[in-house]
């Protein structure tokens, strides 16, 4: 019998292995897996290369994972925000390398990862510094019909933390709303995803017409408890 | 040079809106751009789309209403129009990058005649980088437009012959709605298409420092 429901957090990260690369779902703090991050925290996993669309907000959180030295690099679109000065502080001491990549490439990157695509060309960042391999050597580049092209390659995880909505025990996962970001894409980009759900469902339940992600992403699925707002909503999670 | 006054923010963001066209399907920049969602004409249907999965973004909830799980490009909270839709990232650009939106709208630090786009780093030594979805937007949309005052605050052009801030893109601004005047990029430089009353093509030019086409006719 497939039952990818896992008792715990600690569980579910048991196998992330120090010097893996860790994609965490997420945009700002919507779709954050807060509670995996404090568990990957506390499971000590180190020299990892996280991949995110930011690099934490506050102390907690994905801020907390930096702040704890367990993070070589970051891959990531858009680090500084006002209160991003974990990071800050770990990139200006040169303690954390940083790869910056256009949004739309880090999420193509990803899908590239999961649809088993060798590397693409596409005209993000053409002309600019961005179109640069991290050692500063100029990006492999095409003309195709007139247009100009960057080749970008895939962005592969070891391990996968994102948080969905509901999940059965096969791993068919929902979002809820802008939460959903990165976290289908990113599911497909890793050997192993560990998705947290805030409410599991009988198998059948989910209607298949809008389960995002099948269960052939997913490892394992951890319940959560949800905390609920007056608006009917969730609190801001780090 | 004769006297003239300036769009007001909200003047431009009306300016800008004037040109969105009933069924566009349109991602509005961070900051400045974001004012234009409120001065869409009477009559005209825009669906708005945020980079980070929505297509029928609404305005912000009432205070007590936030839900932070809906949220637009700039982290703050949002709502959904009847008829709008949630996607995943690689969607989101995918849309972008394959010309499905019609018109983004973003700020600017420089553009060239020719629509080469500065817009995410000054270059500063020390800053923290930070590029999101620009390069993406600024690309992918069938018309990117810019939406920025003219000059900095020390009087210099904000439009240039060539770009000294890092690019965003090559070539890729079709219109320049300023302050002082609306222009449009084109491979051979600058076109008028309006000016605020009271200042002249000759003044313009004066203060942009380049040549400009009068408005077609």
């Amino acid at each position: 019998m497939i039952n990818k429901l896992a008792d715990s957090v600690a569980q579910a990260l048991a196998g992330v292995k120090d010097g893996a690369t860790v994609l965490i779902g997420g945009f700002g703090t919507a779709g954050i897996p807060g509670e995996l991050i404090d568990g990957l925290i506390a499971q000590g996993a180190r020299d990892l290369t996280v991949v995110n669309n930011n690099a934490g907000n506050g102390d907690q959180g994905l801020a907390a994972l930096l702040k704890a030295g367990q993070v070589r690099k970051i891959i990531c679109s858009f680090p500084r925000q006002a209160d991003s000065h974990v990071f800050d502080a770990l990139y200006r001491s040169g303690k954390l390398e940083l790869e910056l990549v256009p949004q739309g490439n880090l999420a193509e990157r990803l899908r590239a990862a999961g649809a088993g695509i060798g590397a693409f060309f596409c005209p993000t960042g053409y002309g600019t510094e961005l179109a640069l391999n991290p050692d500063g050597s100029p990006k492999e580049t095409r003309e195709i019909n007139g247009k100009h092209y960057v080749l970008e390659h895939p962005i592969h995880g070891d391990v996968a933390l994102i948080k969905a909505e509901k999940g059965d025990r096969w791993g068919n996962l929902t979002y809820r709303m802008s939460a959903r970001n990165f976290g289908p894409v990113m599911a497909t980009a890793a050997k192993t995803t560990i998705a947290t759900v805030h409410e599991v469902v009988e198998l059948g339940a989910l209607d298949p017409e809008a389960i995002v992600t099948p269960g052939i992403y997913v490892s394992q699925v951890v319940k959560i408890d949800r905390t609920a707002t007056q608006a009917g909503g969730f609190k801001k999670s780090a | 040079m004769s006297s003239y006054q300036k769009r007001s923010k909200e003047a431009l963001a009306k300016r800008v809106a004037q040109d969105i066209h009933d069924g566009a399907y349109v991602n509005l920049g961070i900051g400045q751009p974001t004012l234009v969602a409120n001065h869409i004409p009477e009559g005209r249907e825009v669906i708005l789309q945020s980079e980070n999965g929505i297509l029928g973004m609404g305005p912000a909830p009432a205070a007590g209403l936030e839900d932070y799980d809906l949220i637009n490009a700039g982290k703050q909270p949002v709502t959904l129009l009847p008829g709008g839709a949630y996607f995943h990232h690689a969607d989101s650009f995918a849309m972008m990058r394959g010309g499905h939106l019609d018109i983004c709208v973003l700020g600017a630090f420089q553009v060239s005649a020719t629509g080469d786009l500065a817009n995410w780093s000054t270059g500063e030594a020390g800053a923290i980088p930070a590029v999101g979805g620009a390069m993406d937007l600024a690309i992918g949309a069938k018309q990117t437009w810019v939406m920025m005052d003219l000059l900095t605050k020390q009087g210099a052009s904000k439009i240039v012959t060539q770009c000294t801030y890092p690019l965003t893109g090559v070539a890729c601004v079709k219109r320049i709605y300023t302050d002082l005047c609306t222009l449009a990029c084109t491979p051979s430089g600058l076109q008028l298409i309006d000016l605020v009353p009271g200042l002249s093509l000759a003044d313009l030019e004066q203060l942009v420092g380049l040549p400009i086409r009068p408005a077609a006719a």
